[in-house]
């Protein structure tokens, strides 16, 4: 029988299978961030061990960094002490870091794959569940806890029981206004944020194959928010087209004998999952989440389900959701009110994300009543958002261009959405206090998030924009 | 660094019939930036168990002295979202061994394994009885045996088989970690270097 994509790269991994218990399974790259990094360095410097392959590691700090006046100091002390905490340990141990304003500074799943440390065919983690990001890449990318993290500094391995395997195929063609976000909302809201729980899923199809890399990042990306261990798309030439020239994609003679290789990286004709499921991309339309859970989605232009579609022991959950949302069952979306307007993060904080939202609002102004925060993924995002002149096209229809992090999609610096207010993100989460307690998170697209950002109101994006 | 190794216990519990507890309810992102694994304890459920100005919200069961006990008893699909351990160091923190759940999500499960809290998944049947029999009684009372893979309404006697794998249940048995363990393979994780495709 045949092989999956997953199982090809999985297997050629494996340095040691345990009996009733996890692969050792090797890693080529380890990305690091200041949040969930300390405590694993703290724990090999109690052991007097140090890190095995420091040149297999990449540092960046991204979820504590302010979005305005990186120039300075970072203001919060606790926040500066683990940034600086990172930067002691990447010293101290050899690493590679791309610090506050470095020019490769930003989000570590916009930097890998924008400087080519993403290839085809890797086992790539990371402490930070959106690792699944990478997987666009036809990589195995999964996000991994602290104790993980040690393991890999320590051994460059770490344990994992070998997932099942899922294949999603979205075949067909998408329909106008029609974003991979949309689609990654629609698959999460059809499987649950518990759907993909044990499964390692390969996005397929004639709607995913269309995809630029950006738009395949989006929907890796937000694989875990189904409970999936990672997300991956079989490389072909959209990826060998947008790692070629980038600074650490192979080059010259490595370049061909490295695509030759990447090639091979598909899931073979006879191959079979465990669970397949096949989705048409016409019946995907822009979507919203209503709900505290990425999986409580809608198309914008629905209501929220009534109680009554709500199974019997899941009501109570979902009624708890309702209230901390001020919504109720049954509520038609489009015309809830809009507060902020954030435009970022990991899963469309990319230079296509900035494009699409300048696209759509140009010409029209940001709504009064609404705040908007556009935040680039990286330095390199927001170096080519100022050389295409989106800043400038920001700026013209009210809106202003900050510096790259992770910024409201969790929180952590002062980029806070205010209790009670409601904010549509391009982020990946609307749990309960995510964007700042109390705040309340609407998920959506960068197009569906300009619709709300001048309308001041949640807005089809197909209703007001030439599309 | 050896974690604590885990042993038959019999307590009262925590109910905590929510589903989709996610991991930004169990540690909220802004209690991230320490640099050690102390102190999460204290803000274990923080929005969900404090007031704005910091004092104990009434109606959070962890501010409901009716309630206690090592084992905290949650809805499906509980640890969805992050891959913070910072949340498997907070249930540390506090001070439960186990979480007993008809689903986790998969890092969380991988998280609490890593510090020594077990994660025990029932059926949902199970589930619905222990909270009916803690409805009856605040301290009724649960056991869990990890040497025989088995847990226990004691109110009513019903037991039930858990999974977990020989490899995972001998650390937790014993109070090994993998860290130690991977440390040990240096010969054969080289070996494995020398023959793989090189990136």
């Amino acid at each position: 029988m045949g092989k999956t994509l997953f199982d090809k790269i999985w297997d050629s991994h494996v340095v040691k299978t345990i009996d009733d218990g996890p692969n050792v399974l090797y890693i080529d790259r380890h990305f690091i961030h200041e949040v969930t990094s300390p405590q694993a360095f703290g724990g090999i410097k109690a052991r007097g061990g140090k890190v095995a392959r420091p040149s297999q590691v990449i540092a960046t700090p991204d979820h504590n960094i302010p979005t305005v006046n990186q120039h300075l100091t970072i203001q919060d002390e606790l926040s500066r002490h683990q940034v600086e905490t990172l930067k002691k340990n990447c010293e101290e141990n050899g690493i590679t870091m791309y610090g506050l304003n470095h020019p490769y500074n930003g989000i570590v799943h916009v930097v890998g794959p924008e400087l080519g440390i993403t290839q085809p065919g890797m086992t790539i983690v990371c402490g930070d569940s959106h690792t699944s990001t990478h997987g666009a890449f036809g990589s195995i990318a999964f996000g991994i806890g602290t104790s993980e993290v040690e393991m890999a500094l320590a051994t460059q391995c770490i344990m994992q029981p070998k997932p099942k395997s899922m294949r999603i195929n979205i075949e067909g063609e998408l329909g106008k206004g029609v974003t991979s976000k949309d689609i990654i909302l629609y698959i999460i809201s059809k499987l649950s944020t518990g759907g993909g729980t044990g499964y390692f899923v390969e996005f397929a199809g004639s709607a995913i194959r269309s995809l630029s890399m950006e738009a395949r990042m989006t929907v890796c990306n937000m694989s875990i928010e189904m409970g999936a261990r990672g997300g991956m798309i079989a490389p072909d030439e959209t990826t060998f087209e947008y790692i070629k020239g980038r600074e650490q994609a192979p080059k010259g003679e490595a370049w061909d004998k490295a695509v030759a290789y990447w090639k091979s990286l598909v899931t073979d004709a006879d191959a079979k999952f465990d669970k397949e499921l096949t989705f048409d991309g016409a019946d995907i339309e822009p979507m919203i989440t209503y709900g505290t859970n990425p999986g409580m989605g809608a198309k914008v232009c629905e209501y929220i389900p009534t109680l009554d579609s709500i199974e019997d022991s899941s009501q109570g959950s979902f009624q708890k959701s309702m209230e901390y949302m001020g919504f109720k069952a049954g509520d038609k979306l489009e015309g809830k009110q809009v507060d902020y307007v954030f435009v970022g993060s990991c899963t469309n904080g990319r230079i296509e994300d900035l494009r699409a939202f300048c696209e759509a609002v140009k010409g029209k102004q940001k709504a009064e009543s609404v705040t908007a925060w556009i935040v680039p993924g990286s330095k390199q995002v927001e170096k080519q958002a100022i050389e295409e002149g989106l800043k400038e096209q920001l700026e013209a229809a009210g809106f202003e261009l900050r510096q790259p992090g992770c910024s409201a999609c969790l929180a952590m610096n002062d980029d806070k959405i205010p209790a009670g207010k409601y904010a549509v993100a391009t982020s990946n989460r609307n749990f309960e206090g995510r964007q700042g307690p109390g705040s309340r998170t609407m998920l959506a697209s960068p197009l569906t998030a300009a619709a709300a950002a001048v309308t001041g109101v949640v807005t089809d994006p197909r209703t007001i924009f030439n599309l | 660094m050896p974690i604590d190794k885990f042993v038959t216990v019999q307590t009262s519990f925590v109910p905590m019939p929510i589903e989709n507890v996610d991991t930004d309810q169990i540690i909220p992102a802004r209690f991230l930036k320490a640099t050690t694994k102390d102190g999460f304890g204290d803000n274990l459920f923080y929005d969900w168990r404090y007031e704005k100005d910091g004092s104990p919200k009434a109606g959070f069961v962890l501010n409901n002295p009716a309630y206690s006990g090592t084992v905290l008893v949650a809805g499906k699909n509980f640890g969805s979202g992050s891959s913070r351990e910072h949340a498997a160091w907070a249930i540390a923190g506090y001070g439960f061994k186990a979480v007993v759940s008809s689903f986790f999500a998969d890092i969380f499960r991988g998280n609490s394994l890593n510090n020594g809290v077990l994660p025990v998944q029932v059926s949902e049947t199970f589930l619905a009885g222990l909270f009916k029999a803690v409805d009856a009684d605040n301290k009724a009372e649960v056991k869990i045996d990890l040497e025989n893979q088995t847990i226990t309404n004691v109110s009513t006697g019903e037991s039930e088989g858990f999974e977990i794998n020989s490899y995972k249940k001998n650390c937790l048995m014993n109070g090994y970690d993998d860290i130690d363990y991977l440390l040990s393979l240096g010969e054969e994780i080289e070996a494995y270097e020398a023959q793989a495709v090189k990136f």
